[in-house]
């Protein structure tokens, strides 16, 4: 039975099977290689994001401070018949201190006055100055109202506050045993523009501002940069000089950084056309310019891999060249083109560079309104917050990233949606 | 994808007649003074219920370009200064038709500072010139690479601690006032180097001006609260950034005395800190009346509540002009008188 096997077939078996071992554990060792790269990703996107939600949560919590206000008409120079500049002009600060005295009568000396002064929000007279405007018959009553806390103060609920004085800490420890203190949400995180003070500061100037930058740049670079690719993989003439030339010119523009997109702007758009500095407007043509190369790219891709078959079919049954591309090879290839398009935009969402050059990095406290409004964004709001000398900011900007964050995350997610309903096999 | 084409040209047409008038204020300039001209800009907006001006932080240099580019509303009505406006910006400024005002604001001081737990610093500016400089000048006349490492080779009576300085960039105007401040009054110490500063200007400033790049200077970047953080976890290591960080970190960090004087807010208010610079704003006087709100603004800025004494701005690290400086600076401010020359 043994010289029925061919000697050099049981050479070949032989060799084979020495080194099926050695082939398996080679796969083995790969696939061990890809879970422990998962891994490792997955370890330090978790550590990234561990870091900056601890830090970040307290930022969301604010403490309020309630105090007992007499809307004295007479120490205002006021009445409920007073006109509403009258009312506006009013020093309602006097308000605010007469609580406070009244809260701690034995403060004596100029500096613990001052200090006293501190311990609520510096919009505290300006929250009354609101409430009196809209309602004057608020005058010669009395009122308890929660402020917000000044940012020292509620660093010093949340995790005691070196920098405070003893008689400072005394008073927030009265105030607490009186009850006069509560932790709520921070709903000024989200309802105000920036501020300089951290408790008043808010994101949404910013997050109003990234919305109508990226909408309009979406607007902009999706269908030039689709028109782009479609023209240049199924009208060019092949092998043209010029085409070719486009071709790298695209591919270089892909690679150029994004700070020379935004001097470009600044001299062409800011310069020769007028368009106003700071607004999203400019800002979105800048990141146009700055996403239309990978858009371009991604789509051409994705459109060449269109089965011919698929245009032949289309043409053999006597639809046009444009019927092909519109009703057949663009569908089919919207996959792609909207992955290059996310990729595009998420990069568009993240940059500085540029919009340091067309003035976008600027303290707005008046949240946009429309396309020329002067606006921030939101890595700009990160970026100024982080400068800033004050304690609080470091929690501000942290909860600033993990806004971000999930502005980026709905953003994919609209973009994943509509790319699963394009989505087709053959 | 036609009615987004028209949404487009709609909103370009908008942008450009947009340009044309303005009801905003909007101030560049100094990333120094951008904290004191935002709580400004923030208190204003409240109390006249005016929009809120725009403070862009570009930089001195940056700011004084722009706002002397041009008299049209498209350029900007206030430029903050970390030091004063040069001959050749005010030169510019004038050949474009602006007059500005110039308003001094108040002082801002610059610490040297190590962590809190570490023992305090005492040195004189000719002691961080010789730490810091690139090439060390000789009693001979000569220059030598700098090769001190740690600060007692210096001076004995400086700790056996690594020479390890976290400062900012050239780009910032934190390190030209350091450079100015410290630097150049350390390199006077030297007579030779001294009567080069008449002779040889170019080479005083590449004695004077260069910092060591062997690693004992660490260039920390634009951010102060990233200097603060490392000294806490580096007890040996010294950093330089405004005193508004230092006033806000005071549990963390604390100033050095240099040439004798702690830093503080009165040592710097009396004029007795040696590291410490004025600030200043440039009003443009053609602007008044064409932009709303100018005139309110700067009576804001100059009003005892905002740079007084015990005014808001103190609050957030500035240090207030004696009182008769801002009474002058405060009657420019509403005079608008333009200034003449330097």
């Amino acid at each position: 039975m043994t010289n029925l096997t061919p000697p050099a077939t049981s050479a070949t078996t032989e060799k084979v099977k020495l080194g099926l071992q050695k082939r398996y554990s080679r796969e083995k060792r790969f696939r061990w290689y890809g879970i422990i790269s998962i891994v490792v990703s997955l370890f330090f996107l978790i550590v990234l994001l561990a870091d900056i939600t601890y830090k970040a949560l307290p930022a969301f919590t604010h403490h309020y401070i309630q105090l007992d206000i007499d809307f004295n008409a007479e120490k205002l120079g006021i009445s409920a018949q007073s006109t509403p500049e009258q009312l506006r002009r009013a020093d309602y600060s006097i308000l605010v201190n007469d609580a406070l005295i009244k809260q701690f009568p034995n403060v004596t000396g100029r500096q613990e006055k001052r200090a006293l002064k501190n311990i609520v929000s510096s919009n505290a007279p300006y929250r009354l100055q609101a409430m009196v405007l809209e309602n004057p018959s608020l005058l010669g009553t009395k009122q308890a109202i929660w402020f917000l806390s000044n940012d020292d103060s509620d660093i010093y609920y949340k995790d005691g506050n070196e920098r405070l004085k003893p008689y400072e800490t005394q008073w927030l420890d009265t105030l607490k045993a009186e009850g006069r203190v509560d932790n709520r949400f921070n709903s000024t995180l989200f309802t105000n523009g920036d501020s300089r003070e951290p408790e008043q500061a808010g994101i949404l100037s910013a997050l109003v501002g990234s919305f109508f930058t990226i909408a309009l740049t979406l607007s902009l670079s999706f269908p030039i940069g689709l028109a782009a690719a479609i023209y240049l993989e199924e009208f060019s003439p092949k092998n043209n000089f010029w085409v070719d030339l486009i071709e790298v010119n695209i591919n270089n523009l892909a690679a150029v950084p994004s700070i020379v997109f935004g001097l470009l702007g600044l001299a062409v758009f800011i310069q020769f056309f007028g368009v106003p500095r700071s607004t999203p407007l400019v800002g979105s043509l800048v990141l146009t310019l700055i996403t239309l190369p990978t858009i371009i790219i991604a789509s051409r891709a994705a459109i060449k891999s269109v089965p011919p078959s698929i245009r032949e079919a289309a043409l053999g049954l006597g639809a046009s060249k444009v019927q092909t591309v519109f009703h057949h090879v663009v569908p089919l290839a919207m996959p792609g083109v909207l992955t290059g398009t996310i990729i595009g935009m998420a990069h568009a969402l993240g940059e500085t560079a540029p919009l340091l050059m067309i003035g976008m990095v600027a303290f707005i406290i008046d949240v946009p309104s429309n396309l020329t409004d002067p606006a921030a964004v939101l890595p700009v709001q990160i970026y100024l917050w982080a400068d800033s000398p004050e304690r609080a900011f470091v929690a501000k900007t942290s909860a600033a990233i993990l806004i971000l964050l999930v502005f980026l995350v709905c953003m994919n997610l609209l973009a994943v949606i509509l790319r699963k309903r394009f989505e087709r096999r053959w | 994808m036609k009615s987004l084409a028209w949404l487009v040209a709609a909103g370009l047409f908008m942008g450009v007649g947009a340009a044309q008038a303005r009801d905003n204020i909007e101030i560049v300039g100094s990333s120094t003074v951008y904290p004191f001209s935002t709580t400004v800009a923030e208190n204003y907006a409240k109390k006249t219920g005016n929009p809120a001006p725009k403070v862009e932080s570009t930089g001195t240099g940056g700011g004084m370009k722009l706002f002397c580019s041009g008299a049209g509303v498209d350029t900007p009505d206030i430029s903050n200064a970390s030091r004063r406006i040069k001959e050749s910006e005010l030169e510019t400024c004038k050949k474009n038709g602006i007059n500005p005002v110039e308003v001094k604001v108040g002082y801002d001081g610059i610490a040297i500072a190590n962590a809190k737990e570490a023992p305090t610093f005492t040195i004189t500016r000719k002691e961080l010139f010789l730490a810091l400089a690139k090439e060390v000048p000789q009693e001979d006349g000569t220059l030598a690479p700098n090769k001190f490492t740690t600060w007692n080779e210096i001076d004995a009576k400086l700790p056996a601690t690594k020479i390890e300085v976290l400062g900012p960039p050239p780009t910032s105007g934190t390190r030209d006032a350091f450079v100015e401040m410290v630097m150049h009054v350390g390199c006077k110490e030297f007579a030779w180097v001294k009567d080069l500063e008449k002779t040889d200007e170019k080479k005083f400033k590449a004695i004077c001006e260069s910092i060591r790049e062997d690693g004992h200077y660490v260039e920390a970047g634009e951010n102060d609260n990233l200097i603060v953080q490392k000294l806490q976890s580096n007890k040996d290591a010294l950093g330089i950034f405004g005193f508004s960080f230092l006033d806000q970190n005071s549990d963390k960090v604390k100033g050095a005395n240099v040439d004798g004087v702690e830093i503080s807010f009165d040592s710097i208010a009396a004029g007795q800190y040696p590291v410490s610079r004025p600030l200043y704003m440039y009003v443009k006087k053609e602007h008044v009346g064409t932009v709303k709100g100018i005139e309110d603004f700067l009576a804001e800025f100059t009003s005892d509540a905002a740079w007084g004494d015990e005014g808001y701005l103190t609050d957030k690290g500035m240090i207030p002009m004696p009182t008769e400086e801002r009474a002058k600076f405060a009657a420019d401010a509403k005079a608008l008188t333009a200034l003449s020359g330097l």
